[in-house]
């Protein structure tokens, strides 16, 4: 995981989840910028299902913090106007799968507004939206899609693995000037009716600070090999490092953070010094972020001591029974194999 | 302004169909420069599709007409007429099309991509696509608290898809200043709107969404002006969006090249029988206008453009590197 503890040497820890850190930071970045404001399903009221926006009606009113209709084609493209217009706009998605009934303002409007304007007119909006699976919903509740939204060019796309990074890219999204799909991973958020990995509730610091979009971290240094992992499959990468230190294997741990623009550089001067290259991704597997950060590695010419292995959600559909389910998600236990097989083969 | 056509908006009606219809004569040679004795889309200074708006200039002017710089407009994949009437810099439109650096974009978006960000002028090329952003432009001024408007405009084959019946719900839901306003041409490509559309009107619609609507035939800039100027007065004193349904035609195919192989027999020679600017002409000189003024003004019009079309073809193309700059701000 990444280190908040020098950030906040000075004060006693608070500890947040992600749904907290999120909520928190929009609430900031609102106090400080009148032109911000979150539109979506059940974000008012309620404070969005997976808790982004809890305690905003309150402080900011139903203005600036807007229930929607079910009605995703008109409010995100509605989310472009406003930014269009010079408002900051954060709307969220409740679940990443619904992106079929909203997709052409999503990849048509909003990611090609600077280009097609000849950078005239920028389209600063936040879509945040929740992914992943492992909980039963079956495959219209439970995909990730990164690799989706990372092949679109004109598309920012981060997703944290702690409440720390979650709340300072947060900051870092809405002032950016660019469309940002902000990604959450529902067994990260903090939710007690969703359970989470509590590695993910972090120290968060109260005051204002941003963690840069497009910049990967390293978060477990190691000697053998390198895992990359984005999200929940960080954490998987961590308990499967933490496995292999017994026997004696040092992984080091890439949390990617952004998926768009994607630090390269960061994954390539790890393998550089390792040799070995394994990436772990519960998105589909084929034309994935696996596949991309592999491609990246190769290119540069890097020497490699086994070849570079990736594991995936396969493709298939998100199956509901967890017998099924759980069989076809990463875990740690299949890196921790994977790395094992790695190091055998190596040269 | 209530509606009522005034002498210097009808004038500026009058001017402003002449510089639309223009435009789209000049593109026609330009178009098919290269592309003929074998038409191949992708040749000649113009290459991809050109959907000319012949026709349809009173639906342009006579909504423009009330709008102002900061009034934001979103048009069509058919966009000429109506950006030529919100404002957008005659040069820099026309040098788009031709792909030049000195374009609005430096080429990048091209004829169904023309932004202005001026006078608050995009168009796009995805029916219905518009909609949403004019709800956005118009929740962003009633926050603000100003009053400017935004108005959407559709092909009435966009009535049928998803992002209108969803827009006009938002917009009505949250009571913003906006209008949307229907260019009904009879056509989507080419299937006529009896075909594919469940309701005689589509003003109808507007009933579904607890808005007013409005049907304006005749393709007539007068009734367009005077309907228009209502909808668009009732937006600004901030009581919410209305839906504008009216009846124009499409003198040319839905694109250049086009064979309309679909259309009756005698149609279009009974459409340019009615074409819109003679008629608006006619009735200009009927009420009172000076024929020299309308020959004067008309041809300040068409030298306007002439210009236009001069700078664009001189202009130079952007360096091919430019295509990897803007993709984010």
């Amino acid at each position: 995981m990444s280190s908040p503890d020098t950030a906040t040497a000075v004060r006693p820890a608070r500890r947040l989840t992600i749904a907290r850190a999120i909520a928190e930071a929009i609430g900031q970045e609102m106090e400080r910028d009148p032109d911000v404001l979150v539109m979506g399903e059940d974000i008012a009221k309620l404070g969005g299902v997976f808790g982004t926006t809890t305690g905003l009606l309150d402080r900011f009113g139903p203005e600036r913090v807007r229930d929607t209709p079910i009605s995703e084609t008109a409010f995100i493209g509605a989310a472009v106007g406003l930014a269009a217009s010079g408002m900051r706009p954060v709307v969220e998605l409740m679940f990443v799968d619904f992106f079929g009934v909203c997709m052409d303002a999503i990849y048509n409007l909003a990611a090609k507004q600077s280009y097609f304007s000849g950078g005239q007119v920028t389209c600063p909006m936040v879509l945040m939206t929740s992914v992943g699976g492992g909980y039963g919903d079956a495959g219209q509740h439970s995909q990730a899609l990164y690799a989706t939204f990372g092949h679109l060019p004109g598309l920012k796309v981060v997703i944290p693995s702690n409440a720390h990074d979650a709340k300072g890219l947060m900051l870092a999204a809405i002032r950016d000037p660019n469309p940002v799909i902000f990604m959450y991973h529902k067994a990260l958020q903090g939710m007690g009716w969703l359970g989470t990995v509590q590695r993910s509730i972090t120290d968060a610091p109260e005051g204002d600070y941003v963690v840069p979009l497009g910049k990967a971290k390293c978060v477990r240094e190691g000697e053998d090999i390198t895992v990359v992992g984005l999200g929940l499959s960080v954490h998987q990468a961590l308990d499967a490092a933490g496995q292999l230190a017994e026997g004696g294997i040092s992984a080091e741990v890439i949390d990617l953070i952004s998926v768009a623009p994607l630090d390269r550089e960061a994954v390539r001067a790890s393998v550089r010094r390792t040799g070995r290259l394994l990436v772990v991704d519960d998105d589909y597997l084929s034309y994935g972020v696996g596949a991309e950060i592999i491609a990246s590695v190769c290119e540069a010419d890097i020497p490699l001591r086994a070849p570079p292995q990736r594991i995936a959600f396969p493709d298939i559909p998100v199956p509901f029974t967890p017998v099924m389910e759980h069989f076809v998600l990463p875990n740690a236990d299949k890196v921790t194999a994977a790395v094992r097989q790695m190091m055998r083969v190596s040269n | 302004m209530t509606g009522a056509s005034n002498a210097s908006d009808r004038l500026w009606m009058y001017a402003t169909m002449i510089k639309s219809r223009h435009f789209e004569a000049l593109i026609k040679p330009a178009y098919f420069e290269g592309k003929s004795p074998v038409f191949n889309m992708a040749k000649g200074p113009l290459p991809g599709e050109m959907h000319l708006s012949d026709g349809q200039e009173p639906c342009a002017v006579g909504v423009c007409a009330h709008l102002r710089p900061g009034d934001t407009v979103t048009a069509t994949h058919r966009p000429h007429h109506v950006a030529i009437a919100k404002g957008v810099d005659l040069d820099a439109m026309a040098a788009e099309i031709f792909g030049k650096a000195s374009g609005l974009s430096g080429g990048r978006g091209g004829h169904m991509h023309l932004f202005d960000a001026r006078v608050n002028f995009a168009c796009s090329g995805i029916i219905a696509q518009g909609l949403g952003p004019a709800v956005g432009a118009a929740l962003a001024s009633k926050l603000r608290g100003d009053d400017a408007v935004a108005v959407a405009f559709l092909g009435e084959g966009a009535a049928n898809q998803g992002a209108f019946h969803e827009a006009l719900n938002l917009a009505s839901v949250w009571k913003v200043p906006a209008i949307f306003v229907i260019e009904d041409n009879a056509y989507g490509i080419s299937v006529s709107k009896r075909d594919c559309t469940a309701v005689e009107r589509n003003a109808d619609r507007a009933a579904a969404y607890a808005m007013p609507g409005h049907f304006v035939a005749g393709n007539d800039a007068d009734a367009v002006h005077t309907i228009a100027g209502e909808a668009i007065a009732r937006a600004r004193r901030g009581e919410g969006p209305s839906l504008l349904e009216i009846e124009t035609c499409r003198l040319e195919g839905h694109f250049m090249g086009d064979a309309e192989g679909y259309r009756p027999e005698g149609e279009v020679e009974r459409l340019k029988a009615s074409d819109p600017i003679p008629a608006y002409r006619a009735r200009l000189l009927a009420d009172g206008f000076e024929a020299a003024d309308l020959d004067r003004t008309a041809a300040e019009a068409r030298a306007a453009v002439d210009a236009a079309f001069a700078f664009a073809r001189a202009a130079a193309y952007p360096d091919p590197e430019e295509a990897f700059t803007h993709v984010f701000a």
